[in-house]
């Protein structure tokens, strides 16, 4: 073990996966020499050589076709968008390329192996170039697969598994953590697997579901609800696509009461589709309303940051409503 | 014969490729580095009022740049970019401009809006995103607008207003006006499939577009030869059929000259020209950068010599329109002055809540009404929580 910020263990693990398996590539703005602007790849291309981490010209649109175009070939190219802001030049060759490639080949040819990682989401005094949390986009997009890590622990076996992984993986990871998050990391290879959620405290009366940095935010809102004596059963979804419907069903059915808790604003949010699922599923043993806790419907502000956020005092609420429903 | 394929044919029976780097365009040159015209070449026409309108935009903008740098270090704002090394690239163009010309720039461009007449407080007002701020504190610093003077709001994301560029110039020649568009990138950004789209579109529709691309070494940590292999920026223009033009981006009256011709062309044809402005990114990319991690001390200190501030100050001061005492208390008084603004304007109270929702539509809707009622009342329990706005909620 061996204690790593966020990006200490997203730089070890690519290491480890460019060591052990020489198809692994890394790129991106600026990913080579200066080892990307959050540093995220230092060292690899010193390491790996410049043929396999590199610099790439400015086009995300030019980054994602030229990683799909090496995964067809049979590699494992890690392409970094230096913002999820930015990757919206690439949305077409993620979501009509990257997405369907297997599906529209007949399994021919296939994108197996390629991971987008991008540093998404606010906190950073970033207003709305810089905060954006666009999974939602990506989750309406079948052939994609989704996750977003809470911790450096997280963030290592997940992007392993990502890249091990045969289908395409969209990496999102919280900017915000990345070096204010620490904690023990295995220096050694290790995987956690996609689409399976953790909970990660157990309570009875109500759940609360959340991904990335709102786990802390929610485990905030939980020690307060905790305080007036509600019991709240905490689980980090860690994959948005496949998500991980029956971990959520079996806490609902035992809490009856969901709070679902995201960044992003809450029309067309993620929340919509856990919300919609679980009332059906769940239906009979829903005590509330399930509430969905999420930025507002407005771009991501700047001065007034503080106001938009899902925070832990309007999680706090969302879960004393949803008890005292 | 007609001609399909758009392409003039010139038969050739033995196979032989052109070479990418056949063109070479060349760097015009008017200004020496000790302030006189390089032999044979001649000065543009510059009236006195004019030339130390360009000299005063270009030293306010690098005092500017200095103090809210140091200002960014303590704290003060979140985050600054610097135009230093590029002041005559951004003063000398805009100064060729009609001053109802519009300016879509990408964020290194302080000169230029300098020129068009931002003033001190405003440029403040905007760093501290506070309630007079005309972006109403929704973006990070440097990201500037004032419809008044011409100067589209900035945007983040790269690349985006190359496009939009053509399109606006296209509506100025629909409206019948006689005003171009200038639209300044990095050549970072001009990597950008947006690049690619603007001067196509321009070039097909005859938009009077000057696309002025600053191309000054690097993006971030990226130096301009991993970013593309030709030759510079500029000879792309041949590939969209388009005039371009070359030149040295610390020579003001170089770029003050190229624009002024490519403006009359654009103006008089419809058609739109690539200007490349040769400079180099003296400063950090922004406030959240350090060049020590890609680029060495020694090249800095090579193009730190070639000031295209000290240049036209030399020029200034040997035509007698620039006095050396009178000016260096003038940067005196200026520095003062900044300080004295930033002081006034960091006090200035933010937006009022009912701007987290104002303009997301023209009105807002019924949902988000509703959030903004939800959030009021959530404000009003916990209002230590917000101090920004829960002292001040109707
Ligand atoms: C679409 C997009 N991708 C990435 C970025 C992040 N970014 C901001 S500035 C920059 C470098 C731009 O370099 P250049 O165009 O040469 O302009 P310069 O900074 O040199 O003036 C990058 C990569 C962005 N803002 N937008
Ligand atoms: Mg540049």
């Amino acid at each position: 073990m061996a204690k790593m910020n966020m990006l200490q263990a997203i730089n070890n693990a690519l290491d480890l996966a460019m060591a052990k398996d020489s198809t692994v590539v890394c790129f991106g703005e600026d990913v080579g020499h200066f080892g990307g602007v959050f540093r995220a790849t230092s060292k690899l291309q010193e390491k790996y050589g410049k043929d396999r981490c590199f610099n790439t010209p400015l086009t995300e649109q030019g980054i994602a076709g030229f990683a799909n175009g090496m995964a067809s070939q049979g590699m494992k190219p890690v392409a970094e968008i230096q913002f999820a802001d930015y990757i919206f030049p690439a949305f077409d060759q993620i979501v009509n390329e990257t997405a369907k490639f297997r599906y529209r080949s007949g399994n021919e040819f296939n994108v197996g192996g390629l991971v987008f990682r991008t540093p998404y989401g606010g906190g950073i005094a970033g207003g709305h170039y810089h905060s954006q949390s666009p999974e939602a986009y990506f989750a309406h997009t079948p052939g994609l697969k989704i996750a977003v890590p809470r911790d450096p622990y997280q963030a290592k076996g997940l992007l392993l598994a990502s890249i091990a992984s045969e289908d395409p993986v969209i990496f999102f990871e919280p900017k915000k953590l990345y070096r204010a998050s620490t904690g023990e990391v295995p220096e050694e290879y290790y995987e956690i697997p996609l689409g399976v959620a953790e909970v990660m405290q157990e309570g009875k009366d109500v759940t609360v579901l959340a991904w990335g940095a709102q786990i802390e935010i929610c485990q905030k809102a939980i020690e307060m609800a905790a305080a007036q004596g509600i019991s709240c059963e905490l689980i980090d979804l860690r994959s948005i696509l496949p998500w991980d419907v029956e971990t959520v069903v079996k806490s609902v059915t035992k809490t009856g009461r969901l709070v679902i808790n995201h960044e992003a604003p809450l029309t067309g949010g993620f929340a919509g589709e856990i919300a919609a699922t679980i009332q059906q599923r769940c239906f009979l043993h829903l005590e509330s309303p399930i509430a969905r806790v999420c930025g507002l419907d407005t771009p991501y502000p700047l001065a007034l940051e503080r106001e938009y956020v899902a925070d832990h005092l309007k999680t706090f609420e969302a879960i004393v409503a949803s008890v005292k429903f | 014969m007609t001609n399909p394929n758009n392409a003039t044919i010139s038969t050739v029976h033995t196979a032989e490729f052109t070479s990418g780097h056949a063109l070479q365009i060349p760097t015009l040159r008017i200004l020496q580095d000790d302030g006189t015209i390089y032999p044979g070449a001649v000065a543009p026409e510059l009236d006195k009022e004019t030339a130390l309108k360009m000299y005063h935009s270009m030293s306010f903008i690098r005092v500017l740049d200095e103090r809210m740098l140091a200002a960014q270090r303590q704290g003060r704002i979140s985050f600054y970019m610097q135009c230093l090394g590029e002041e005559a690239a951004t003063v000398g163009s805009a100064a060729a401009l009609d001053d109802k010309d519009m300016i879509m720039a990408q964020y290194r461009e302080q000169g230029a809006l300098r020129y068009r007449g931002f003033s001190l407080e405003q440029f403040m007002n905007q760093l501290f995103s506070n309630e007079k701020d005309l972006g109403k504190g929704r973006q990070m610093p440097v990201h500037y607008g004032s419809k008044d003077i011409y100067y589209m709001t900035i945007s983040s994301p790269l690349g985006t207003q190359i496009p939009q560029a053509a399109g606006y110039a296209y509506a100025q020649k629909l409206r019948g006006l006689a005003n171009v568009t200038i639209c300044y990138f990095g050549e970072g950004a001009a990597s950008e499939g947006d690049f690619h789209a603007g001067l196509n579109m321009a070039a097909v529709h005859k938009a009077p577009v000057l696309f002025f691309c600053r191309n000054n070494g690097y993006a971030i940590s990226t130096p301009a030869n991993e970013q593309f292999k030709g030759d510079g920026i500029a000879c792309r223009a041949v590939g969209y059929g388009m005039k371009a033009i070359r030149v040295d981006g610390a020579d003001i009256l170089a770029v003050y000259q190229a624009t002024k011709m490519a403006r009359e062309y654009a103006l008089e044809t419809n058609e739109p020209v690539l200007l490349e402005s040769i400079a180099y990114r003296l400063g950090a990319h922004s406030s959240s950068d350090d060049p020590s991690g890609y680029r060495s001390k020694e090249e800095e200190e090579q193009w730190r010599k070639n000031d295209p501030i000290s240049r036209f100050r030399l020029w200034l001061l040997a035509k007698g329109w620039l006095d050396d005492e009178a000016d260096k208390a003038q940067i005196e008084a200026l520095r003062a002055e900044i300080l004295d603004a930033l002081k006034v304007a960091e006090k200035v109270a933010k937006p009022g809540i009912e701007h987290l929702i104002s303009d997301v539509y023209a009105e807002p809707i019924p949902e988000l009404e509703r959030q903004l009622a939800e959030l009021k009342a959530h404000i009003r329990k916990y209002p230590d929580a917000y101090p920004i706005t829960s002292g001040r909620m109707s």
